[in-house]
């Protein structure tokens, strides 16, 4: 399987991470001036998003998550997003974290399945990182730092064969294999059925570098053309107009990889479905090799290495953000939640191996430090609901 | 035209790789192997018609040093004239094993060597296969490719003497054509466009391939000369098969369609020609394996990334 699809896996699904809590965040949005001590502003909300997106393309994380490698199991990832949404201020509890990583991994995993060309996927790659773009462009240096992982992105990509892609595309398809999360969101725009399969459409521009099919041709033995056929093919397809761009600026003509939350449309999950089909891939994972093998603790502890993580002072941890409707569903979500689904929090216990704790001591010593804010105590402790979806 | 019948179930979904599923058809009765890799393991099953009973056997690829379980990359059965033999691959290797795989004969180990990880050497390995037991060696070793085998096709040669004409393909869309013997002879090299050939066939001196753009290109195998191009699927193609007896190709693509053609040369110039026969929707099913159920081509079955059964139809 590909050496080049940690890279790919890890920016669009945080870029999907991104839209949901920027989306979140913005619902619970009150002007500044007459918000509560315990109710989100736009200036938290901007913070927040700051604070991961500058852990997330910090430069020596970024170098490490750049090395060929294979892909690790789903708890290893899910550890490093769970590190990632507790770069700053903002607090998930179980429920939440695991209803938000349910919502990245069947968005991008539709995304992957509808790319017209294996390579789109780089496009849809470059969708998310110009959305993130716009998410921060108040602060320059982490626009530099996205600029920089855009240009990496690019040097290891571009020059990548179609069998290559195919090779990345089929690995990522290996990794969300039998994930049928029901999303309310794809529900109702009829891309996913009720039984948790995306809709395939077949109409539409075909990928850019494919005929329309319907056609056969045939040739003598010198090469000319002698007769053309057209068959039925099934299908409503029309020729692709446009070539995405693949520069650092550029139309991406692809749609896939795109905000599609926004406040009309809040996030949600049926999570009736998840326990039963997650079950299945739990068990599966579970007769494989321990997932977290000494391999994988190195790898989690080099990347987290090259994390920032800001702890807040004081006695209270932050403020939390549900991403339920309501405190008492989120209640209820953890409760019905199976037990061998229990995705705990992996610490990482750093400095327990003396040749990796030094490696990292140097790293982190390495990384600059910033001031920590007081946060006020009573903030976000008892956040109140968030919009309720029509 | 055609029917669904009853999907065989899987107790693991079909994995996103091309070719995946491989058909044992058994000369005495009517029964019949499938063989479809799921991740790690790879789902053998026999299925009787009449009575619909299955048997299933799972096999795990060979586990070797690393932090990810090994990947399945192909399950396929080869025809020996005097033997068959289920082989199964994996980046570490190669495992070959009795037809029902009740017993492994031989494991080739892949050495990458110093190479970093990932790379593929594009290497065509040659077996010789004793008519029983454990000795299978490695023979030859055939240099083409530079990029990684997608897929390899043969076809007994007319006049006996055990020599075959054998197909590779690879992942820049390249094709060569070898004529077996004590040593393997390169016949003739057709070159890529700029996509993967995930799967090709042979057939009475016409090469089939399937590409990743959706195109089915037939050649003369001898000269290499394109004869046809059909603009048959919008996706890329993951599985051609071949009913012999007919001379249909069957073509799967990931855009959820199958595709039956039937081959023919014309009588005055001897070109190869095609018709279009049939065509199949399998609805929001990414398909990535599909063959033939019986040499006449009457029956095929397909399978499709993230989906637990195996489908299949007949002709009414």
């Amino acid at each position: 399987m590909s050496v080049r699809t940690l890279p790919l896996l890890f920016l669009n699904l945080g870029g999907e991470m991104l839209y949901i809590l920027d989306q979140r965040l913005r619902a619970q949005n009150i002007p500044g001036d007459k918000a509560r001590k315990d109710e989100w502003t736009e200036v938290d909300r901007k913070r927040v998003l700051n604070d991961i997106v500058s852990t997330m393309f910090n430069r020596k994380f970024m170098e490490e998550l750049f090395k060929p490698q294979e892909l690790y199991s789903k708890k290893a990832l899910r550890t490093v997003y769970d590190r990632l949404a507790h770069a700053s201020i903002m607090r998930l509890n179980q429920a939440s974290m695991d209803k938000l990583y349910d919502l990245m991994t069947m968005a991008f995993k539709y995304q992957v399945l509808l790319c017209p060309r294996p390579k789109d996927v780089l496009l849809v790659t470059f969708n998310h990182l110009d959305a993130i773009k716009g998410l921060i462009q108040d602060s320059p240096t982490i626009l530099h730092q996205v600029d920089e992982t855009f240009r990496q992105l690019m040097e290891v990509y571009c020059g990548l064969s179609a069998g290559e892609f195919q090779l990345i595309r089929q690995t990522l398809l290996i990794f969300f294999q039998d994930l049928h999360i029901r999303v309310s969101i794809f529900l109702k725009d009829k891309v996913q059925n009720s039984n948790g399969r995306f809709v395939l459409p077949v109409s539409g521009p075909v990928p850019w570098g494919t005929e329309v099919p319907g056609l056969i041709r045939m040739f003598n033995h010198k090469g000319e053309e002698v007769k053309k056929i057209k068959f039925k093919h099934g299908g409503n397809y029309v020729t692709a107009t446009k070539e995405g761009s693949f520069e650092l600026y550029g139309d991406r003509v692809l749609k896939l990889g795109t905000n599609m939350y926004s406040l009309n449309r809040p996030v949600d999950t049926q999570t009736s479905g998840a326990s039963k089909n997650s079950t299945s891939r739990a068990q599966q994972e579970n007769i494989a090799p321990n997932p977290l093998a000494k391999e994988e603790l190195n790898f989690l502890a080099r990347l987290m290495g090259g994390m920032e993580i800001k702890n807040p002072s004081g006695p209270e941890p932050g403020f939390r953000l549900n991403l339920f409707t309501t405190d008492e569903e989120e209640e209820q979500a953890a409760l019905t939640k199976p037990e061998e689904l229990d995705n705990k929090v992996i610490n990482i216990q750093a400095m327990q191996d003396q040749q990796r704790s030094e490696e990292l001591a140097r790293i982190l010593g390495e990384l600059e430090v910033t001031d920590q804010p007081r946060w006020s105590t009573s903030k976000g402790d008892d956040l109140l609901a968030m919009m309720d979806e029509l | 035209m055609f029917r669904r019948e009853h999907s065989i179930p899987l107790r693991g979904s079909a994995a996103a790789l091309c070719n995946n599923l491989s058909v044992l058809q058994l000369p005495t009765g009517n029964l019949r192997h499938f063989g479809v890799v799921h991740g790690p393991s790879a789902q053998l099953l026999s299925a009787a018609p009449e009575d619909g009973s299955l048997v299933q056997r799972q096999l795990q690829a060979k586990e070797g040093a690393g932090v990810s379980p090994t990947l399945i990359t192909q399950v396929h059965w080869c025809v020996l004239p005097f033997r068959v033999l289920l082989v199964l691959t994996s980046h570490r290797g190669i495992q070959m094993f009795e037809s029902d795989g009740s017993i492994m004969v031989y494991w080739h180990a892949l050495d990458t060597g110093d190479a970093p990880p990932g790379t593929w050497s594009g290497r065509v390995l040659v077996f010789d296969i004793p008519a029983k037991g454990p000795n299978i060696m490695l023979s030859e070793e055939l240099a083409g490719h530079q990029t990684s085998i997608t897929d390899i096709a043969t076809e007994p040669v007319q006049g006996g003497d055990c020599m075959a004409d054998v197909v590779t393909a690879d992942d820049s869309g390249l094709l060569c054509v070898w004529r077996s013997g004590p040593e393997f002879t390169l016949v003739t090299r057709i070159p890529g466009f700029g996509v993967p050939c995930p799967s090709v066939k042979l057939w009475q001196g016409i090469v089939a391939a399937g590409y990743g753009n959706g195109q089915v290109r037939l050649y003369e195998a001898m000269k290499g000369t394109l004869h046809v191009q059909i603009s048959a699927h919008a996706r890329t193609i993951c599985a051609l098969d071949l009913a012999p007896e007919v001379g249909k190709l069957l073509s799967a693509a990931e855009d959820t369609f199958v595709h039956i053609w039937k081959l023919s040369r014309s009588p005055e110039s001897g070109s190869i020609e095609v018709e279009h026969c049939h065509g199949e929707c399998v609805s929001n099913t990414q398909l990535c394996g599909a063959r033939f159920c019986d040499p006449s081509g009457s029956s095929f079955a397909v399978t499709g990334y993230d989906l637990a059964e195996i489908l299949r139809f007949s002709s009414v």
